[in-house]
């Protein structure tokens, strides 16, 4: 078991050089140095001098990815992806274009990504699953029928409604809770309360949907028949039954997002005022900040892959037939 | 004078994948295992009510796929130039030009649905010369009412005409149906009626012809309430947002159906490939998809669409209208939505092609020294075909509601193309207008939803029908 | 039936059990807040209100906060209340009037020749060698608590040799358990000026200033020799610079000496380029282990102003407190007619700031920022353009009104027009566009008629522009009102105001440019223009609709080619384009300021400047060099009239509009008045707390029957579920 999980590792650090690579490419394709110098020197009054001496100084005056001017190895080492890249391996994110330390933004930005993401998953799932198991307790019903409808017309509308209606009504019509803003501590949970509800809510859609489909998989096994055969009743087969087989899609499903829980959410964050990673990655993506943004890709890579482990592994703790090799 | 026929990029693309869609037909109709799951399909009430839906929708988007530029009325300037017709700069569609009312009635800005006059006061000056703030008239909407508070009479006898001749259209075709199926079962007009109310045919008649009644009525009644008003009002700059919401069926049915088409070859290719070669080959196709994973999706389609915006401001004497850089940038969006999304598919092959090459008529032929392509082709391929179906038919809902989330994020289709996604977008700000302007969100919204909800249901059928074992691939 | 089904709920239904949970869970939650006293929805701690508090917001993190390098409006809402230049703009006078600020007269410039004999002010100007600013600083400017000052027992500086060691468990400023204060003295003066020559602090007006001050290229040259060093050893080298035209004359003042005649000069004075900065706040902050904690000068400023940043957390809040170390300014006692009256002089003379602190929130969105505001959590707001018509009307006579949601609440409505213009350009160096012959110019003189910005105005900005005729806004010297501004080409003066000339003139004017009816006579098609677009925003594709309309109006076929803003800026370099809209906001209130934009040797495609219609006119070229260095007065207007007349003649802009600022502000909060130039405002604010505390309770009571409704529904929804799940049990068990 240890020796599999180090050789994923190992095999992590090619596929982490290929998305650095990637996105390497990606982002000076669109931003040559000079435009991103433009960016950080501001608007108005800009000399060619000052673009030079800006890139100067945060090291985006050497060739991209390969160095003509040196010999050697220097060749690719001399390079600002060389230079850029190697760090982050070691987690060292390096200081932002404009002077600020990375990873300490993160540590810091990381806490209330999570404090939304979290809930929403753990709430979200208890729903979503309830909602889906009544509605296969009804299935090949009208009821069932009109509540795949209903999802799909929930899933249609899209994420941003969900939360100006959800200000709109709560926080100005009802007056229950703030309608945007954060705090550090306790004091954080009134501001909490309305995205977590909208996640939920916004999320209902494509969730039960899912769940539902997965339950009547397992309904339409042979077990099952056999179950309901013997006599037990239609609940204790769902409950007892069903639902104890698809634990495994489910829990799977849930372990393959959980380290994405602490990149964050991009609108919910900027629309609710929380400083959690997912504005932090739009910000830096607006201001053109490269190194924000091939760290938080990198944390990304990283935690995708760490998550695909997790799921093997979870395979074997909850199905004793899988072994990893 | 003639026409001038345009063919766009997407629009290429589209006749291609009805061509290849038209082959893929025959090619089924002529083998009983890919044809016994479409009759199944044809035979279920909910597969056929919204294949209905969905060919309204097909009608419409590729009406709108058809384009070609109007000679101009006046051929005689310019005539120092060398000879031939002199076309106008638009492209238009077959579809533009049949909704011509609908597309060249502006109003200033914001109308109501049904409005007679603007959503926004204006100074008005009256005819002693004083000048007051009031709702002006619509240009269009209801001018032909002398009398604005006529209206809901109006609109009553408007949408009976629209019922009764919906109706009438509906009655020929149903008519033609019955003696059709009269004749065939050899029994009289009115029996056969009455065995299509009864529900007694394989087909499910009675459930195509109802809904077909409800589409045409609709059809109708809209038809004629859109040539006296804005139906679903009108937009900021005061376009039709009915019109609006046709054009963008066109969209959404391309990014829905084009993506899967681009994604497809690679998809397939690759992943029978991992699964039947396994070892290396497995592994360098297995750190593609890994790596094009861990790329958060919206990084690369953002830089791929400002990557095309580059290229196009550098060879900006390419793209002379606006029409074909619109066009270029959804066939981006389509080719790099592709990109993201084939490895889902791939994967899934790969798990099947593993299975099929230990599968028994696979070793002989390989044993019997048949090339490796040669299985590939012969065996492999027709086995996964369902799987590939049933990935193409579940996609489609989720590409059409994608353009509508990417464009909130600035990297959906170009601004200046219709689609519900740019319409969804634009809107956030309306609804924050108070009073609120709810009907631009509220026809992309019913429009997306019918396509969507039709799209979804229908493969639900199309997936029990071909592989009940297949549920939840997804 | 009733019992059965409570009976059922508590037995095996798990799904149901986690939603009345769940339930539950929330109610108590909210139960919870209950307790506390206030609206529910109040984004501030507790009773906070009621302190002498300003709430306000921002919508992006500031990036710079180091005086010498920030240049944009969001960066001066802080720093223009921490830092204090010299001279500052008056809160009430128009046209707009600088008076001192931490200096303790305006400075008038004192002319020499080239030997140095002094000349009087009205010398010619090519007599005129250089001129000398002589700086009298306020003797009582003492800087903020700040750890920087802070000396131990000896005498010497306590925190300015540390080690990481000393750093560690300090993550903020506010970790420093000492602080301390100094006078400033000209030094500190002449500091600021030297970093503004410093290479590596990349100041946006060193170019403008190497032009203008005495020896500062000169130091700049010598600076850049070691960029490479230690910034310790940066800062001793700083100190020890010389920059010939500035000289310390004594403890509070310092010369300052201008190449030639350079009239503008004290414009700069109010910006906080030019506030005084202590030595031993940059060499605090430059000491190992600073920049990786974030403790940067570029993060936490350290001024002499009415405030100072006590809470530095961008993605949250920032947080201005009173400077205990400021030295008092009063309240102004002038103003124009009717301030009195409007209660904007009732605090004359007193010392201010006259609030305690300041709390700006991070607030992205438009529609939060808004709600909060009329929730009263915000003090004062601008309109946004989507809730323009729940907030504004306009009255009979066509001025603004709030309307009566906005009345009832006592907010009141302050407008100005803004020193900004924003216009659409023709690219002069194009051959279609551009170009200085007659058929060129007919044809951006028709363009600028069809395309109709009083349309754009009030379907973009909601009437919230006026129209401009030329370049210069109202409120800037040589503007012009009434029927002698208006711009002859576009406009004809009919029953007392301007009226946009009509299309068939537009038509005509084409026909005379050689494209009747919008046709090129060259190819026999429609004229196709390219018109340069940033499009990003949800709205853009609404305002590129509009515009192709206005020139299809002419018959021209407008090719929108849209990017992305940097994109555009590049094309612009290039002289690529053809027609683009931009926008230009004054840095100060002079002509000068915005002729510029239109003078030949600020040419954007070969001179990098700002002029990016490359706009060159040797006559207009000649009167703006005259311009420039006139005073203020008739024969100046009789300058700006030819030269607004000439390029009203080659248009090589349509001249847009300028944009009006609309501000609401609620009852509570007194003296806001509104000032496009000025950015230290907040010094004057008043605020009314108690008020405040009692209308937020008032707006914002919590209602509860939702709570209750939707605990009811799902019990209606839950009961005859379970009701219908035991009954089709039964069926099927049949």
């Amino acid at each position: 078991m240890i020796a599999y999980i180090l050789r994923r590792l190992l095999y992590a650090v090619p596929i982490l050089i290929g998305v650095n690579l990637l996105t390497f490419a990606l982002f000076f394709v669109l931003n040559s140095p000079d435009q991103m110098a433009r960016m950080h020197l501001g608007e108005k009054r800009v000399t060619p001098e000052a673009i030079t001496n800006w890139k100067q100084e945060h090291g985006y005056d050497k060739p991209l990815l390969f160095n003509e001017s040196a010999s050697g190895l220097a060749r690719v080492t001399d390079t600002i992806f060389f230079e850029r890249s190697v760090r982050l391996f070691a987690f060292d994110f390096g200081s932002s274009d404009d002077g600020r330390d990375i990873g300490y933004d993160i540590s810091q930005r990381m806490w209330p990504s999570l404090a939304i993401a979290v809930p929403v998953l753990l709430v979200g799932l208890a729903l979503n699953i309830s909602l889906a198991l009544f509605i296969v307790f009804f299935r090949a019903t009208y009821l069932d029928i009109g509540a795949v409808v209903l999802l799909v017309a929930m899933l249609s509308i899209s994420g941003l409604f969900y939360i100006i209606g959800g200000q709109y009504l709560l926080s100005k019509i009802f007056h229950l809770v703030p309608i945007s803003g954060y705090d550090t501590g306790v004091e954080a949970w009134k501001f909490l309360v309305l995205p977590v509800i909208v996640g939920v809510i916004g999320g209902v859609g494509s969730g039960v949907r899912w769940y539902r489909t997965l339950f009547l998989e397992e309904v339409s096994k042979d077990y099952v028949r056999t179950a309901r055969a013997k006599g037990l009743t239609e609940r204790r087969v769902l409950f007892r039954h069903v639902l104890g087989n698809a634990l495994i899609p489910i829990l799977t499903g849930v372990v393959v997002v959980l380290p994405l829980l602490f990149m964050g959410s991009l609108i919910t964050e900027s629309f609710f005022g929380i400083p959690g990673l997912g504005s932090y990655t739009i910000d830096a993506i607006n201001n053109q900040d490269f190194a924000i943004v091939r760290a938080m890709v990198f944390l990304g890579a990283v935690l995708y892959i760490l998550g695909l482990i997790l799921t093997d592994i979870s395979y074997t703790l909850v199905d004793p037939r899988v072994r990893l090799q | 004078m003639p026409l001038m026929p345009v063919i766009l990029w997407t629009d290429a693309l589209v006749f291609l994948l009805v061509i290849s869609a038209i082959g893929f037909g025959l090619y089924a109709a002529r083998h009983e295992h890919l044809r016994a799951p479409w009759r199944r399909v044809a035979r279920s009430r909910v597969g056929i009510g919204t294949l209905v839906v969905l060919s309204f929708y097909v009608l419409i988007g590729l009406l709108d796929t058809v384009h070609f530029r109007l000679p101009l009325a006046d051929q005689t300037a310019g005539t120092e130039t060398s000879g031939g017709t002199r076309y106008g700069p638009d492209f238009l569609s077959l579809f533009d030009a049949w909704a011509t009312p609908l597309r060249e009635r502006q109003e200033k800005t914001y109308s109501a649905p049904f409005a007679t006059h603007l959503f926004v006061k204006e100074a008005i000056t009256q005819p002693d010369g004083s000048v007051i703030r009031d709702y002006p008239r619509l240009n269009y909407g209801g001018r032909h009412l002398k009398d604005p508070t006529q209206r809901g009479w109006d609109i009553l006898r408007l949408t009976l005409r629209g019922l009764a001749e919906g109706l009438i259209v509906w009655g020929l075709i149903a008519a033609q149906v019955v003696w059709s199926t009269a004749r065939r079962q050899g029994i009289g007009f009115m029996a056969a009626r009455d065995v299509l109310l009864a529900g007694g045919t394989a087909f499910p008649w009675r459930t195509a012809l109802g809904t077909l009644a409800v589409m045409l009525v609709l059809g109708f009644v809209a038809g004629e309430l859109a040539l006296r008003y804005h139906v679903l009002g009108t937009d900021k700059v005061g376009e039709d947002v009915f019109f609006q919401a046709l054009k963008s069926i066109r969209t959404g049915l391309v990014i829905g159906t084009l993506t899967t088409l681009v994604m497809l070859p690679a998809a397939i290719l690759l992943g029978i490939m991992a699964g039947y070669f396994r070892g290396w080959v497995d592994d360098i196709i297995q750190y593609l998809y890994t790596t094009l994973n861990a790329i958060p999706g919206v990084l690369l389609i953002a830089a791929a669409i400002l990557m095309l915006q580059v290229y196009m401001s550098n060879n900006a004497d390419q793209f002379e209208s606006l029409v074909e850089r619109a066009d270029l940038r959804l066939l981006f969006l389509c080719l790099i939505l592709g990109v993201t999304s084939w490895t889902g598919l791939c994967r899934l092959l790969r798990g099947e092609a593993l299975k099929l090459r230990e599968a028994d008529y696979v070793r002989a032929s390989s044993a019997l020294g048949v090339g490796h392509f040669a299985i590939l082709g012969r065996h492999i391929l027709p086995n996964v075909l369902h799987i590939v179906m049933i990935t193409l038919v579940l996609d489609f809902s989720g590409l059409v509601l994608a353009e509508a989330v990417l464009s909130y994020v600035n990297i959906g289709v170009d601004p200046t193309m219709n689609s519900w996604g740019n319409m969804i977008n634009s809107a956030r700000l309306e609804l924050a207008r108070d009073p609120m302007v709810w009907w631009s969100l509220t026809a992309a919204f019913v429009f997306m939803f019918a396509l969507v909800l039709a799209a979804n249901l229908f493969a639900d059928v199309v997936r029990d029908a071909f592989d009940p074992r297949l549920r939840g691939v997804r | 039936m009733k019992v059965r089904g409570v009976r059922a709920t508590g037995r095996d239904s798990c799904g149901t059990l986690v939603l009345i949970r769940w339930a539950w869970l929330l109610l108590a939650g909210w139960m919870l807040v209950g307790c506390d006293q206030g609206p529910w929805n109040d984004p501030y701690p507790a009773g906070q209100g009621l302190t002498n508090t300003v709430y306000s917001s921002f919508d992006e993190r500031p990036k710079h906060l180091d005086p010498v390098r920030s240049y944009s409006a969001n960066e001066y809402a802080f720093l223009a209340q921490i830092y204090e230049p010299p001279l500052q703009y008056h809160l009430l006078l128009r046209p707009y009037q600088l008076v001192p600020l931490s200096a303790l007269e305006v400075p008038v410039a004192q002319y020499f020749d080239a030997v140095g004999n002094p000349l009087p002010a009205d010398a010619p100007l090519v007599s005129i060698a250089y001129s000398d600013y002589l700086i009298r600083l306020r003797p009582d400017l003492r800087f903020q608590p700040h750890p920087a000052f802070v000396l131990d027992a000896a005498g010497d500086p306590r925190y300015l040799r540390l080690t990481e060691r000393d750093l560690d468990g300090i993550n903020r400023l506010a970790d420093f358990p000492q602080t301390g204060t100094r006078a400033v003295t000209a030094d500190d003066f002449a500091y600021q000026i030297k970093r503004l020559a410093a290479p590596w602090l990349h100041s946006p007006i060193a170019g403008v200033m190497q032009e203008h001050i005495q020896g500062f290229k000169d130091l700049s040259e010598r600076l850049a020799l070691i960029a490479d060093k230690d910034p310790i050893a940066r800062v001793q080298a700083l100190r020890e610079a010389r920059l010939s035209g500035v000289e310390v004359v004594d403890p509070h003042s310092v010369r300052i000496r201008i190449n030639g005649k350079y009239p503008q000069f004290t414009y700069w004075l109010a910006m906080p380029f030019f506030a005084p900065m202590p030595w031993e706040a940059e060499l605090f902050y430059a000491q190992p282990g600073m920049k990786e904690r974030n403790i940067v000068l570029d993060w936490y400023p350290v001024g002499t102003g009415p405030f100072m940043l006590t809470e530095n957390n961008p993605n949250l809040r920032m947080v201005l407190a009173r400077n205990p170390n400021f030295w008092g300014e009063p309240y102004p006692a002038e103003g124009m007619p009717g301030d009195r009256e409007a209660g904007l002089l009732a605090d004359a003379g007193r010392p201010m700031p006259l609030v305690d602190q300041a709390i700006y929130s991070l607030e992205k969105e438009d529609i939060p920022r808004w709600n909060k505001f009329l929730q009263g959590y915000f003090d004062s707001s601008g309109v946004p353009s989507d809730s323009f018509d729940q907030a504004v009307r306009f009255g009979g006579d066509g001025g603004p009104q709030l309307t009566d949601e906005m009345q009832d609440k006592g907010i009141d409505l302050l407008t100005s027009v803004e020193t900004s213009i924003f216009y659409m350009g023709f690219n002069m160096l194009d051959p279609v566009v551009g170009g200085y012959t007659e058929p060129a110019r007919l044809l951006r003189q028709a363009i600028s008629i069809a395309v109709d910005y009083e349309e754009f105005v009030s379907i973009f900005a909601n009437g919230r522009g006026l129209i401009a005729q030329g370049p210069l806004p109202p409120g800037i010297f040589g503007h012009r009102e009434g029927e002698a501004g208006i711009n002859p080409m576009v406009y004809e003066w009919r029953d007392g105001r301007p009226v946009r000339r009509g299309l068939d003139q537009a038509l005509a004017l084409m026909e005379q440019a050689g494209f009747p009816g919008g046709r090129d006579p060259k190819t026999g098609r429609a004229l196709s223009i390219n018109y340069e677009a940033v499009a990003t925003g949800p709205d853009d594709k609404a305002r590129l609709t509009w515009i192709r309309k206005q020139f299809e109006k002419l018959g021209i076929d407008l090719v929108i080619r849209s990017t992305d803003y940097n994109r555009f800026q590049e094309k612009m370099r290039n002289g690529t384009g053809q027609v683009y809209m931009w926008g230009w906001n004054a840095d100060y209130p002079d002509p000068e300021n915005f002729f510029f934009l239109l003078y030949g040797p600020n040419g954007k495609v070969e001179h990098q400047g700002e002029n990016a219609s490359n706009y060159q006119n040797p006559e207009f070229d000649r009167l703006f060099d005259q311009m420039k260095f006139m005073p203020d007065g008739p024969e100046r207007q009789a300058v700006v009239d030819q030269m607004v007349e000439i390029a009203r003649r080659d248009a090589p802009w349509a001249w847009g509009f300028y944009p009006k600022a609309f501000s609401l502000h609620h009852q509570w909060l007194h003296n806001a008045s509104p000032n496009s130039m000025a950015n230290n405002t907040l010094k004057y604010r008043r605020i009314d707390a108690e008020l405040r505390e009692r209308l937020r309770a008032e707006w914002n009571p919590p209602v509860l029957w939702p709570l209750g409704a939707i605990l009811g529904l799902i019990l209606i929804l839950v009961l005859p579920a379970l009701w219908m799940v035991r009954r089709r049990e039964r069926s099927t068990a049949l």
